[in-house]
């Protein structure tokens, strides 16, 4: 079984690397969009700073749902995501599987690019520690929830735009507690609660949402 | 490499009904395909030949009856059915940017089965792919990205093959091979079910079932 699903994480990240622009264009996006902030509101460093968690979290999870499209229609494209219902392992771990490597293709090169970005902002040394670990225990979230919206948008015309009225309140919790992790540090307080609640909600996610996005994966394909 | 009689299990369907949409496509079918026999499905178009056999590997499920795969429901097989069939469907299930030689690869060992390199290698080599093994799946042609898909089904030597229109998009020589693959499927007692437009006209215990173009009950023919 292990086999199985090493397989398939190890054929996803080998199509990763053939095709690099899909995960290129998710951190080029992130980059982007903090890098015109400063145009927009103006460089006054303390403005920035105090914008720096919301519009460093927007961006992740715009970033995030840029790339969820793609995540099971290319398999369902060219037939692919048949033999993955026809495979002996259970659907909601190949989801699992196949989430993690969304994962390791969007969410870990944001979360690596972002003391670049905070020291952009204004973020002190200190401060930076807590925006990484938010954004770890946070952009998984994004990947889990956003599998479910990318399954239930498959085959569906205009089904990117869908996936982002799907998708996107539901990343408000995520938004909330990352963007507030990073708040509480800056103001001289403590964001234990902010990274604990975040840590309990990857682990809801990631036991509820590969199983939503398998039902949906079935239903879809029905 | 010979198919392996992995199985003395039937495939049983009974009193399926499909539909697509508000239009029922064929109701009260029923057979059963027990090992070494062929089960062609014949319909014109829109008759319910794809939908049928993705009732048939579980993808779908029908308006009314049920499969078995001997004396269990479908969706009660252990190891899911796909333990127990291969489907290749109108796609090839092939990805562009790997290899031929890993896209069989990875395919089979999706399924579950330990496939080794030579494995592979050989039964690229059976279908005609010698020299293609390490270029890209995305620059062969239709029929060649078949032959691919053909080679996953031979290397998984599963006892049940679900085809939907293999012929299609393969040359004189192709086919030649695939019915020689079919007889040696069968003759190991497997067991096969197909759509084709074309004549199968393989040696072994071939049956054929023509759905109904309307809503009238299909017969065995």
């Amino acid at each position: 079984m292990l086999m199985t699903l090493g397989t398939l994480l190890q054929r996803d990240l080998t199509l990763v690397v053939r095709r690099p622009q899909d995960a290129l264009t998710v951190v080029g996006f992130f980059v982007v969009v903090i890098a015109l902030f400063p145009l927009g509101v103006g460089p006054e460093p303390e403005l920035l700073r105090r914008l720096a968690p919301g519009v460093i979290w927007v961006a992740a999870l715009l970033a995030t749902m840029l790339s969820l499209a793609r995540l099971f229609a290319d398999d369902y494209r060219d037939g692919s995501l048949e033999q993955l219902l026809l495979a002996p392992e259970p659907l909601t771990l190949l989801v699992l599987v196949r989430t993690a490597a969304h994962w390791l293709m969007t969410g870990l090169p944001l979360v690596l690019v972002s003391p670049l970005l905070a020291v952009q902002l204004g973020l002190r040394p200190e401060e930076i520690p807590v925006l990484m670990l938010a954004l770890l225990l946070g952009t998984p979230i994004l990947s889990l929830v956003g599998a479910i919206g990318a399954a239930l948008t498959l085959g569906v015309r205009g089904g990117g735009v869908l996936i982002a009225l799907l998708v996107l309140p539901l990343y408000v919790p995520p938004l909330v507690l990352g963007a507030g992790a990073l708040d509480a540090v800056m103001h001289g307080a403590d964001a234990q609660t902010h990274l604990s609640l975040l840590s309990a909600l990857l682990l809801f996610a990631l036991v509820t949402a590969p199983w939503a996005a398998a039902a949906a994966l079935r239903i879809m394909l029905d | 490499m010979p198919p392996q009689a992995l199985s003395d299990e039937c495939l049983r369907a009974v009193d399926l009904a499909a539909e697509r949409g508000d239009r029922r496509l064929f109701q009260h079918l029923g057979f059963t395909l027990a090992p070494g026999q062929l089960l062609q499905v014949q319909g014109a178009n829109g008759s319910g030949k794809t939908s049928l056999l993705r009732i048939l590997c579980g993808l779908s499920r029908p308006a009314r009856g049920a499969v078995y795969w001997g004396e269990e429901p479908l969706a009660r097989v252990e190891g899911g059915i796909g333990s127990c069939l291969s489907y290749l469907g109108h796609r090839d299930a092939l990805k562009d940017e790997l290899s031929v030689r890993e896209n069989v690869l990875f395919a089979a060992r999706l399924g579950g089965m330990i496939a080794g390199r030579e494995a592979a290698d050989a039964v690229l080599a059976r279908l005609g792919l010698t020299g293609y093994e390490d270029l890209p799946a995305g620059i062969l042609s239709q029929g060649q990205k078949r032959r691919v898909a053909l080679a996953r089904l031979l290397l998984e030597a599963r006892p049940l093959w679900v085809l939907d229109e293999p012929l299609a998009a393969l040359d004189a020589q192709a086919s030649a091979i695939l019915r020689e693959a079919l007889a040696a499927q069968l003759a190991g007692g497997g067991m096969v079910i197909l759509t084709t437009h074309q004549a199968v006209d393989v040696p072994g215990d071939c049956t054929c079932l023509r759905l109904p173009d309307g809503i009238e009950v299909a017969t065995a023919c």
